[in-house]
């Protein structure tokens, strides 16, 4: 037994770590290549600068933008990506886990939240304009709709998932319903839960971006569509790439905290370390 | 015979929609002793065992549990995979258990050096010494098990056989015990129930008045078990 644990920890990384640059790189690969090509395709004058600018022009937007309005504009964003996440997604854990535990609750709400789930979030744009107004609370608003049905769906089935047999240990020991929950329900319903938080993290994003798109004085959105109204394709082409930034760096936040609470379930942790 | 039994129960009549799996069961455990269901899939004796565990409450008869704590162990190990042996072990204290005692348990099941580790870094039969030891922490008079070993290979089922009634004699716990495999029952009990098809009853009673520690080898275990085939063959279970 031993020798089992033991081996195998040890000849994982070494197969990954021969592999692991070399990915990396290969990854790379065609990104720089689509930058190159973009950038003498540009120069030599084949495409029109003022519809696609070269690489090195947007770099230097970037860098202009940064040293003035960029973070009122990401700072902007942010928070109403943060707000509107944690409204929605704390809204769907709470309805999810009703559902997800009641047979009852899921008979009286799962039908409606089928029903809402059906339009597609987007068509609550202009109710939301008209009896909220343009302001901050309309796309937190709708921010938190984009998170909702992502973490609720996938918190439902990480409940409906978790393994009866599991659940009767706890019966077996007189568990009260609370205590259920928190000692077996919550753990083994964890990773669906995340699963979850990450889709309905990703679709804050997009919404954020609608949201300021069609209304808004500052954020990341409102950077896209001044792009475009001042004809400034650089400038677009920036907010879009700072945008991909925070997604990415936002989910890997999150993709971190996933790894470290469910370690037990994803990595092979020796014996008596 | 029942008069200072630990655990005394009757079913009259438990039934599963329009089936009726259980008829007319009585069964007492007496302090420290090992009681074997032996029967075909089905018949009722994985019911009967959840009935006595209080896991099953719908059904007409009666049941007296001892004062004290009664244990299950399931079929499959059943450990939380978030939670270190440890603290599966001491799972029904939450976080405060009894750390000395655990360590204790840790080491009377043979897994010294293994109390951090996770369920996933466990073998078969090293689970199921866990989930032993989970079932020994909160000192039962009383050890439901459920076809425990029915999922180890045959050496492994060996070795946690002698375990178990190593455990059961040293912390002086009764064992109530399910199986369908006939050498099991006999090396393990004193007594051995054997249960026909459903709607289930005890059939016959066989008494293994043999002393331990038996030996496999004991053709006196090889007569039981031919009585207990017979008895299976005129229950129709084979």
């Amino acid at each position: 037994m031993t020798s089992k644990t033991q081996a195998v920890p040890l000849a994982t990384p070494l197969a990954l770590n021969r592999s692991a640059w070399p990915r990396r790189l290969k990854g790379l690969v065609l990104p720089v290549l689509i930058l190159l090509v973009l950038e003498v395709v540009v120069r030599v004058g084949w495409l029109p600068s003022y519809q696609m600018p070269a690489p090195s022009e947007i770099a230097l937007t970037l860098t202009d933008l940064a040293e003035g309005a960029l973070w009122k504009h990401v700072s902007a964003s942010l928070g109403r990506v943060v707000l509107g996440f944690v409204i929605g997604a704390s809204l769907a854990l709470v309805f999810a886990a009703w559902v997800g535990l009641s047979r009852e609750a899921e008979a009286y709400l799962e039908p409606t939240f089928a029903g809402l789930r059906s339009i597609p979030s987007l068509a609550w744009v202009p109710l939301l304009l008209l009896w909220l107004g343009i302001d901050e609370t309309s796309k937190i608003v709708l921010i938190a709709i984009g998170a909702f049905f992502p973490v609720y769906l996938n918190g439902v089935a990480a409940i409906r998932d978790i393994d009866r047999k599991l659940v009767e240990v706890g019966q077996m020991y007189g568990f009260s319903r609370r205590r259920l929950v928190r000692r077996i329900l919550l753990p083994a319903a964890l990773p669906g839960l995340f699963t979850g938080l990450r889709s309905g993290l990703s679709l804050a994003w997009m919404f954020l971006v609608a949201a300021e798109l069609i209304a808004a004085t500052k954020g990341l959105g409102y950077l896209l569509s001044d792009g475009r109204e001042t004809s400034r394709p650089d400038i677009v082409l920036a907010a879009i790439i700072v945008l991909a930034l925070l997604g990415k760096v936002s989910d890997g936040l999150l993709a971190a905290l996933e790894k470290r609470c469910l370690a037990w379930r994803d990595t092979f942790q020796g014996a008596g370390q | 015979m029942s008069v200072r039994a630990l655990l005394d129960i009757h079913v009259a009549r438990k039934r599963f929609a329009d089936t009726t799996v259980l008829k007319d069961v009585r069964l007492a455990l007496q302090p420290r002793e090992a009681v074997s269901l032996l029967g075909p899939s089905g018949c009722g004796k994985s019911t009967l065992l959840r009935i006595v565990a209080g896991l099953e409450q719908d059904f007409q008869g009666e049941l007296r549990r001892p004062d004290g704590e009664v244990a299950f162990v399931f079929q499959e190990p059943r450990l939380m995979p978030w939670l270190t042996v440890e603290q599966n072990i001491g799972f029904s204290d939450d976080n405060h258990y009894d750390r000395a005692w655990v360590t204790q348990l840790i080491e009377e099941v043979g897994l010294k050096g293994f109390a951090q580790a996770l369920p996933k870094a466990l073998s078969g039969g090293m689970a199921q010494r866990v989930a032993i030891a989970r079932g020994l922490y909160s000192r039962p008079q009383v050890l439901l098990l459920d076809e425990p070993f029915s999922a180890v290979d045959a050496f492994t089922r060996m070795k946690l056989q002698d375990l178990l009634l190593q455990l059961a004699e040293h912390h002086a716990i009764a064992l109530l015990l399910v199986t369908h495999d006939v050498d099991e029952a006999l090396y393990l009990s004193d007594r051995v129930l054997v249960m026909d098809n459903r709607p289930s009853s005890i059939r016959q009673a066989l008494a293994v008045e043999l002393p331990h520690p038996r030996d496999r080898r004991d053709p006196r275990l090889a007569q039981l078990k031919a009585l207990s085939l017979t008895a299976l063959q005129q229950a129709h279970v084979i």
